[in-house]
């Protein structure tokens, strides 16, 4: 067995395990483990994530056995562009109102496509901005502020 | 045999409920959404159910049962219309359909593929609702019996199944069920009254939401996937230019009678299994089919089974999956779970007892599926023109709309801030599961179960004083077991293992 990583998407899907396994054994030192019989907080996560540390191990040892693909290249413009979208719009709807952090969302989201023509983007953003404000706020009067000055 | 005497008097009471003009309209809606929602690619029923579950915090228990049940199987028609007519499934479970549907589309035969569909699964969804209310009242006496061991043991299996049928590596699915047990824990220790994994955030206390780990791995994660794959391709060929012949002709359906009674079977099988689904009947279903015609030669350019029979499998295995949930309590899948999930926040706690504390909701519910079924038959067929439409918004338009709807969604569960910055984690997180190829759906499925597993398996060690063994002495938790270990071992065989790799191949490329 030679020491090269056949299957990339393996490997790392095996180191994710162990990660989440290191993970979740640590955090659960702080919990009291009790016995079998009566087990503590910290009986179930802790025997959780020992088995994720040994399945990593095995998903990853398995990745030096039998051929797999190169893990595909990130998007990481769209990644962050969403990322940014959402995160944006939790803080602008209770500090700026309902209309902006939409449209906001909107913008960016659509930024994270291929195309991006300002037009076409505008009257989505009024489209899909009059739609929720019918739906969401006059149908199921859901309570956010419009505006920042209501 | 008592429970047979009253099913005329249940069915009786259901319908009662179902056909009132309030119901009936949540009814048509859901069945409306949830066929916009299957034909448009890129939006499953999961993240659909996620993002217009608070839609029906306002209504009625009943209401919103029956719109969240139309959605659901209402993607399964939507999905196999497209499948047939753009060899785009709208979801999974068409996928198969794809084959053969669209191969006879080609020849012009759209419209009895279209008939054949909506009649398979007429015919299976009616099936359907005859088992449920057959089978749901002593399922749930069972399920009275049932103890902590019974229980732990159930879910096992339903979770080892979901592992072994998903897409890829066996392995991975297992570990994944791991990685979602743990993420279920997160929140209060309903027993030590402890904070675990909450990293000192009080916007955890209560667990991490189901809407939001919906949304980021079946939402959000999918729509950055999609975003790539629009640069590989974005040609739609359509073929529904005009549709003649709808109804499909006396051979045809003599050639597809077996295949839907078969494929019904298949998926009423797989459905009511925990952790199997819509999907893998779609699959099975095809596999026989293929195996048992007398020209397997036709498959892949146009037979009519191979779309009778899948079509039949997807839609009954949608509508059994409701058994397991209504009788036992567990969901056999995340929407399931998501069912549930609104059951609980009606303040109803799922469980045996529904059906008999509260059978106005349990049969009013399965009556409306017939309903539902019905509308769908009437609504599908004549609108075609208006889906295909619909098709052709471009996804540069669609998924801009579908972030609305889930930072919306999302946000009005609790008007917290962290739900939205949780949702893009586990969107990120399910971006990462993608590309290293680790199938999401057992994950879910065991967060939903996380905390049920380990109070079930709590309870069972205090009982047994700690001695494991107890999971094997009981006969009923034995038999959960030994079945859960058969199928491990049967996957684990060199030439099943090989056809199970066969079978997922072609549903990845399919």
């Amino acid at each position: 067995m030679s020491l090269k990583i056949k299957s990339q998407e393996d490997f790392w899907a095996g180191i994710m395990f162990i990660g989440f396994g290191i993970i979740a054994v640590v955090v659960s030192r702080d919990y009291p483990m009790g016995s079998a019989m009566r087990m503590g907080p910290g009986y179930f996560p802790t025997w959780l994530g020992i088995i994720m540390i040994l399945m990593g191990s095995a998903v990853s040892a398995m990745a030096f056995k039998y051929e797999g693909e190169k893990v595909g290249k990130f998007a990481w413009k769209a990644l962050l562009l969403l990322g940014l979208a959402f995160s944006i719009f939790a803080w602008a709807i209770d500090n700026i109102g309902f209309i902006p952090a939409l449209f906001i969302l909107i913008v960016l989201s659509a930024a994270a496509g291929q195309q991006f023509r300002v037009k076409e983007v505008l009257i989505l953003s009024a489209v899909l901005i009059a739609g929720s404000w019918g739906l969401f706020i006059k149908g199921l009067e859901l309570p956010f502020p419009l505006f920042w000055w209501r | 045999m008592e429970s047979l005497a009253s099913f005329f008097p249940n069915l009786a009471l259901g319908f009662q409920t179902a056909v009132s003009l309030q119901n009936l309209t949540y009814c048509f809606i859901g069945v409306f959404v949830g066929t916009v929602v299957g034909v448009l690619p890129g939006i499953g029923p999961l993240a659909a159910i996620a993002m217009l579950l608070p839609a029906t915090f306002n209504l009625p228990p009943v209401g919103a049962l029956i719109m969240l049940a139309g959605i659901y199987y209402g993607t399964q028609y939507g999905g196999s219309t497209t499948s047939i007519l753009v060899k785009l499934p709208g979801e999974s479970a068409s996928v198969v359909t794809c084959i053969d549907g669209y191969e006879m589309a080609k020849r012009g035969r759209a419209g009895p593929a279209l008939a054949i569909a909506a009649i398979g699964s007429f015919f299976a969804g009616t099936v359907g609702t005859i088992l449920i209310a057959v089978a749901g009242p002593p399922l749930a006496e069972m399920a009275l019996k049932f103890g902590a061991p019974e229980y732990f043991s159930l879910m096992t299996m339903g979770l080892i199944a979901s592992a072994v049928l998903a897409h890829g590596s066996m392995v991975k699915a297992i570990a994944m069920i791991f990685l979602g047990l743990v993420f279920g824990i997160v929140g209060t220790d309903v027993n030590s009254g402890m904070s675990r994994f909450t990293f000192g955030a009080s916007g955890l206390a209560d667990g991490l939401s189901f809407v939001v780990v919906a949304m980021g791995l079946f939402g959000f994660a999918e729509i950055l996937a999609n975003l790539e794959r629009q640069k590989e391709a974005s040609t739609r060929d359509l073929l529904a230019k005009k549709i003649e012949h709808l109804y499909p002709t006396l051979k045809d359906l003599k050639v597809s009678a077996g295949a839907i009674m078969r494929g019904t079977a298949i998926g009423a099988f797989f459905g009511t299994l925990p952790g199997a689904g819509p999907t893998i009947s779609a699959f099975s279903s095809y596999a026989l089919e293929k195996k048992m015609a007398k020209h397997p030669e036709e498959f892949g350019t146009g037979a009519i089974q191979g779309v009778a029979g899948p079509e039949s499998a997807n839609n009954a295995a949608a509508q059994c999956a409701f058994i397991p949930t209504l009788t036992l309590g567990i969901p056999g899948s995340g929407t399931m779970a998501l069912m549930l999930g609104a059951l609980t926040i009606q303040g109803i706690a799922p469980g045996p007892q529904v059906m008999t504390q509260r059978p106005e909701l349990f049969w009013g519910l399965i009556a409306s599926m017939w309903i539902g079924n019905a509308l769908l038959v009437v609504l599908n067929l004549p609108l075609i023109g208006l889906w295909v439409k619909l098709l052709q918004v471009p996804y540069r338009f669609l998924f801009p709309a579908i972030m609305v709807f889930m930072s919306i969604g999302v946000y009005s569960v609790n008007n917290l801030d962290l739900d939205i910055y949780m949702t893009v984690f586990f969107g990120f997180l399910g971006y990462v599961f993608i590309k290293l190829k680790c199938e999401p759906a057992p994950l879910i499925l065991a967060f939903v179960l996380g905390p049920l597993m380990e109070e079930n398996l709590r309870r069972a060690l205090l009982i047994s004083r700690g001695d494991p063994t107890v999971f094997f002495t009981r006969p009923i938790s034995a038999g959960f077991l030994i079945a859960t270990i058969l199928l491990l071992i049967v996957m684990i065989m060199p030439n099943v293992r090989k056809k199970r790799e066969q079978v997922l191949v072609e549903e990845g490329t399919g």
